[in-house]
């Protein structure tokens, strides 16, 4: 290499800065100022159309049983995911077990909670008394083998009235836990199998039983994979929580936010209202996922492309 | 070697019941030992005896499974033929009749806990701090206080040359820090056996010695070790005893400066000439 960068550097020599007309983008331009028009055109609609009837929709979207609506969707999606992350966590633990039954169970249950649409599963539980009119707790298959040991009566300890239990908010809590359990397990699997075997072995080998390294040891590793997802998961949930209208629930947000419409014939001032409710709930669980994950992210280099996407 | 053509490829072989009958002074003992992986036969027999206080240090090319049989040792890997004894416990086994039972997973943790394990790789829980790594076990498998535990992991960190160290997390520490710590985490065991699997391979050059320095303090101390290593100099100054491995059999044994001077197999000859 001869020429310039053979001599030697001549320090504190002047230089005249560059100046050039920069490239133009009148396309850009053009694009935004359509753009610009369109929004102009949506915003004049928002306040001119009369089918929006702000007022009306102000009065009534604060009412009291939108505002009860309003805990118990909040109440849903929290108590839906707890139960859902404890399924998943046991169907996780099922699925990488190594036993035949306990994989095929969990694959099983993942395979039919994952393809059935969850508006489906709120009706059919919203349906399931149907199938059970009342719930007896005891030995399993009594009426078959009771009788062959001579015995009379049966084995069940107590009963519970379906028609009580498994109606509307219970049945659309299950609906949405039991399917939110599918989706978690393949978080949480994809979780623990991103914990390097090392430090399996590195607990192992300290004397640590298997149950003991999974709760200290890979469980804790496997969260800042988990976290970022589950944020997603829990922000969908909630939104899904609008499906328990159809179980039906009737003191559910949605639910409540259309009864008023149809009530008045308003259906769509509350329509929007229902937009900007769940709009505003997510926003805020999205500043709270923000700071999660920041959390969960701080000084873990190699962890953070290692996250895996929603599954919605 | 001598039972090589009886073929052990399937299961445990039960006639030797003698196992019982130990050498007093022996605290590892391995009696043809095999190993397979599917077809692949890693170990093909291994006959060792590691006497209490003795430094083994194991050298041989890489696939000839001195690491094999290391996590033979404390059962992190199953035999497939043989047996090995540590302390007097067969490992993963019980003896009863002439039969053998698998040990729960349990007494596996409880045979194990006595037997510190350093991986080349460090393997350190990135979610502990150092002190938490090193309080742990005692504190989840031994129930040991959290005081006392943290007391006696400090001298430990002390030990190592890390007395400032407790509250840095892991990957704040360069590679030789964090194997000095992966060190003090399996002495916190108060093992009688220590096990080293390349414990310097995957250091940068210049931070092998701290390490090295650690083992030798360690050694020192009585200490019973068996290291795999490629630290030649490491094995000729601290070893009591050299093992040389090639293809799944202990080809050479004697002591450290005997065998690296004047190797008297062809193999080891072969294999000494491109490492030292």
């Amino acid at each position: 290499m001869g020429g310039p960068g053979s001599k030697e550097p001549t320090p504190g020599r002047s230089a005249v800065p560059i100046t050039a007309v920069p490239v133009r983008y009148p396309e850009r331009w053009v694009a935004a100022g359509i753009i610009l028009v369109l929004a102009a055109m949506f915003v004049h609609m928002l306040f001119t159309n009369p089918a929006f009837n702000w007022p009306y929709m102000f009065d009534n979207m604060f009412s009291d049983p939108v505002i009860r609506g309003v805990w118990v969707t909040l109440s849903a999606t929290v108590l839906s995911m707890v139960i859902g992350v404890i399924l998943g966590v046991i169907l996780a633990v099922m699925r990488l077990s190594g036993n035949p039954v306990l994989v095929t169970v969990s694959w099983m249950y993942t395979w039919f909670f994952r393809g059935v649409p969850r508006l489906v599963l709120a009706v059919l539980f919203g349906n399931l008394a149907i199938l059970y009119s009342t719930i007896h707790i005891g030995l399993p298959f009594d009426n078959y083998w009771m009788p062959l040991l001579g015995l009379e009566g049966d084995a069940r300890f107590f009963e519970i009235d379906a028609r009580t239990l498994l109606t509307g908010y219970t049945a659309g809590l299950l609906a949405l836990s039991l399917s939110e359990g599918a989706y978690m397990a393949e978080i949480i699997r994809a979780g623990l199998q991103s914990v390097d075997k090392g430090q399996t072995e590195a607990a192992q080998a300290l004397g640590m039983s298997r149950g003991r390294i999974m709760r200290r040891i890979t469980l804790p590793q496997a969260m800042r994979v988990v976290i970022p997802p589950t944020g997603n998961e829990t922000i969908a949930m909630l939104k899904d929580t609008a499906l328990l209208a159809y179980v039906p629930v009737t003191i559910e947000l949605f639910y409540q936010l259309q009864a008023i419409g149809t009530r008045s014939y308003q259906i769509f001032p509350m329509l929007v209202a229902a937009c900007l409710w769940y709009l505003a709930i997510t926003s805020v669980l999205m500043v709270g996922q923000y700071f999660i994950e920041r959390r969960f992210n701080r000084g873990e280099r190699g962890v953070r492309d290692r996250i895996v996407g929603g599954t919605h | 070697m001598a039972d090589e053509t009886k073929g052990y490829e399937t299961g445990i072989v039960v006639e030797t019941a003698e196992g019982a009958e130990l050498p007093g002074d022996a605290l590892v003992v391995a009696e043809n030992v095999h190993k397979s992986f599917g077809r692949l036969e890693v170990l093909k027999g291994i006959d060792l005896e590691v006497k209490r206080g003795e430094v083994m240090c194991i050298v041989g090319p890489s696939g000839s499974g001195k690491s094999t049989f290391l996590r033979c040792v404390n059962h992190l890997e199953k035999l497939s033929a043989g047996r090995l004894w540590v302390n007097g416990e067969l490992m993963g086994y019980r003896q009863k009749r002439g039969r053998l039972y698998e040990l729960r997973d349990s007494e596996i943790a409880a045979q194990r806990s006595d037997i510190g394990m350093v991986f080349q790789r460090f393997n350190l829980f990135p979610h502990l701090t150092v002190l938490g790594n090193v309080i742990e076990a005692p504190i989840q498998v031994k129930r040991v206080p959290r005081a006392q535990a943290t007391e006696r992991a400090l001298e430990l960190l002390d030990r190592v040359g890390l007395p400032d160290k407790a509250n840095a997390y892991p990957e704040q520490l360069s590679g030789g820090q964090q194997q000095r710590v992966a060190i003090a985490r399996a002495l916190a065991m108060e093992p009688s056996l220590m096990l080293f699997d390349e414990p310097t391979s995957a250091l940068d050059p210049e931070l092998v010695g701290e390490v090295l320095d650690v083992m030798r303090d360690l050694a020192r101390g009585g200490m019973t070790m068996v290291v795999v290593t490629h630290e030649m100099g490491f094995a000729r100054e601290v070893g009591d005893s050299l093992v040389f491995m090639d293809d799944g059999v202990v080809v050479e044994r004697g002591l450290p400066a005997e065998v690296l001077s004047n190797p008297q197999h062809e193999r080891t000859q072969a294999f000494l000439s491109k490492v030292l």
